[in-house]
């Protein structure tokens, strides 16, 4: 033991509490919520860097080009670009009228019983796997659609080009519809909450005015939500831009440029999915680079559906 | 209203249609629910025996098999996700409702909320690129790891949301009796909220449980049994979709019996969080 030269005056009877648990504890909790950040960053290099060799070999012209063709090495995304945002844009043409009419009914029309069996029957069908929705794809709507739904739209609708064409069984349709089964969920839950968000005096402004139900909830309450239900849309995009696997299941997987609705395609994230394990070089690095455009774009519309929603919100909390 | 101000009787006859077309869109949107669930039990309950369960897959065309060794498989990856997942995801969450500053907090959340968008395959390629190639095999880690990426920002807003409701009272109480901020983040308000933080987790689990795009690259799938956790492990949703694809009518049968015990365990775990939160609302 050291030799001490004096005592100390005074001696405390107890310690102050030490702060370095709270400091360890800080630091070490900020680490973990740090790692979405890093988690995110990872992706982004990982996938930049997996397809160097492909953006350096092809560029712009990646993007533009309609050729896939591993045989003679070269490679081309539009085929895949096109049948993501048509299968998308199907699917929100027919998820949105149905999602948003859902979220008003559910808010504002259904008796109060209702509404809860609902809420909960759709958080079920957001339960439900992706490759399970595909199966079922595969083996009932797929034949159902190329029995019963197709010849009829092509016999009355066939002068449109989007109805026009040899039926196949799967295709760009069935993709869409899909699509749509799974986004159905988030949109018309979001829409949701958005709708139960809008403050109560509006509704009762309206009603004290003589308004029936549907005009409250026209004039008070959707003229008020419709930024937020906006929101609530993009971000149905976004999901439906990165389904997979239901979508390779019965989409048909061939990569044309179709303008028919009953022609297979290919979407970026089914392209990856059943070529990925085969490839090697740059036909590795040219999905990889496919990979970087899908994580590009929906990083982007998710970035969209986030800045609505959350100003939404605070424009709510204003009020 | 324009036009119709004066005529009662037609407006309440608008609004009682768009009531009823609106209950019409409502029940669309609800029968695909019960369509698949209505053919996963016609299709798949003859197919789900013992031997489904004890067995492991025959080959193609052979009648029987099961799908014994995917089932552990899923478990198995499951764990290794929440190995992965549950610690960050929660302490995280702790730190977004216990010390984070407003600006932080921002920040975090948003990219949480980014990475719950971003597609699940692409975590399958991206830990290809990172495990599996570096590894040179596909490996049960890598699939594990998958998961545990896709769970992170699920659990991390879950907690968050149930530790903010904790009382600030509590953990006033707590600082006032001179214990460590620390403790009182571990012992008071995590205790306090564990239901709600369970919660999170099963939701998660139930979410990725599911998820098959990011193991086709990663678990790859096995056809045997395997104990190695650095080789191929076979798992529920892979089984499925490669009896799917299949043109044998003998795996058709097992990819619906397969789907049926799926989604059973998936709606296990959802149903097992109402329970565990009765009466208490808590967002999905």
């Amino acid at each position: 033991m050291p030799p001490r030269d004096k005592p100390p005056a005074v001696v405390p009877r107890m310690k102050p509490p030490s702060r370095l648990g709270d400091q360890v504890f800080s630091i070490f909790t900020l680490c973990m919520a740090a790692t979405v950040l890093v988690l995110i960053l990872v992706v982004g290099w990982q996938l930049w860097s997996g397809s160097r060799m492909s953006i350096h070999q092809f560029g712009f012209h990646f993007l533009v080009s309609s050729d896939w063709d591993p045989v003679n090495d070269n490679y081309g995304a539009l085929p895949f670009i096109f049948g993501t945002l048509v299968s998308s844009v199907l699917a929100l043409v027919i998820a949105v009228p149905l999602s948003v009419a859902t979220a008003i009914y559910l808010t504002e029309l259904a008796p109060l019983w209702l509404r809860q069996p609902i809420v909960s029957l759709i958080e079920m069908l957001a339960a439900i796997p992706s490759v399970i929705l595909g199966l079922w794809g595969i083996f009932v709507m797929v034949p159902w659609l190329r029995v019963e739904v197709l010849p009829i739209l092509q016999r009355y609708m066939g002068w449109c080009p989007l109805f026009h064409g040899t039926i196949y069984g799967p295709c760009m349709l069935a993709g869409g519809m899909i699509i749509a089964i799974m986004i159905i969920p988030i949109i018309t839950s979001v829409s949701r909450e958005i709708l139960v968000s809008v403050p109560h005096l509006q509704r009762e402004a309206a009603y004290a005015l003589g308004a029936t139900r549907w005009e409250v909830t026209r004039i008070a309450v959707l003229s008020y939500a419709k930024r937020g239900i906006f929101g609530a849309i993009i971000l149905g995009l976004g999901r439906a831009l990165g389904e997979t696997m239901a979508v390779t299941m019965v989409i048909g997987n061939t990569p044309q440029i179709s303008a028919s609705l009953f022609a297979p395609g290919y979407t970026l994230a089914s392209v990856i999915a059943n070529e990925f394990s085969e490839a090697s070089d740059l036909y590795l690095q040219s999905l990889f680079e496919i990979g970087l455009v899908l994580f590009c774009v929906t990083i982007l519309v998710n970035l969209l559906a986030q800045l609505i929603l959350k100003t939404f919100a605070g424009a709510t909390v204003k009020q | 209203m324009t036009g119709s101000v004066n005529n009662h009787r037609a407006r309440k006859g608008l609004s009682a249609c768009i009531s009823v077309f609106t209950l019409l869109c409502a029940c669309l949107v609800v029968a695909p629910l019960g369509l698949v669930f209505i053919h996963l039990v016609r299709m798949g309950a003859s197919a789900v025996n013992l031997d489904f369960f004890t067995h492991i897959p025959s080959g193609p065309g052979e009648p029987g098999g099961g799908m014994a060794n995917a089932i552990v498989g899923t478990l198995i990856l499951l764990g290794l996700a929440c190995a992965i997942g549950v610690p960050t995801g929660v302490l995280g969450g702790v730190y977004l409702s216990e010390f984070g500053t407003t600006r932080v907090n921002w920040t975090i959340r948003f990219v949480c909320d980014i990475l719950n968008g971003v597609p699940s395959i692409i975590w399958g390629i991206v830990i290809n690129g990172l495990i599996v190639i570096p590894m040179k095999s596909y490996s049960a880690y890598a699939g594990g790891l998958a998961l545990g990426c896709l769970m992170v920002p699920l659990v991390m807003r879950t907690t968050e949301e149930v530790l903010v409701l904790v009382p600030h009272g509590y953990r006033e109480a707590a600082l006032a009796l001179g214990i460590a901020r620390w403790k009182t983040t571990v012992h008071i308000v995590m205790k306090t909220a564990a239901r709600g933080i369970i919660t999170g987790i099963l939701l998660a689990l139930a979410r990725v449980a599911g998820e098959t795009a990011p193991l086709l690259f990663t678990a790859l799938g096995n056809n045997f049994w395997n104990n190695d956790l650095s080789k191929p492990i076979a798992a529920l949703p892979l089984q499925i979709f490669a009896y799917a694809i299949s043109p044998y009518d003998n795996w058709h049968r097992q990819a619906w019996a397969g789907a049926l015990v799926l989604v059973s365990f998936i709606f296990t775990l959802n149903i097992s969080v109402r329970f565990l939160t009765r009466g208490k609302p808590v967002r999905v």
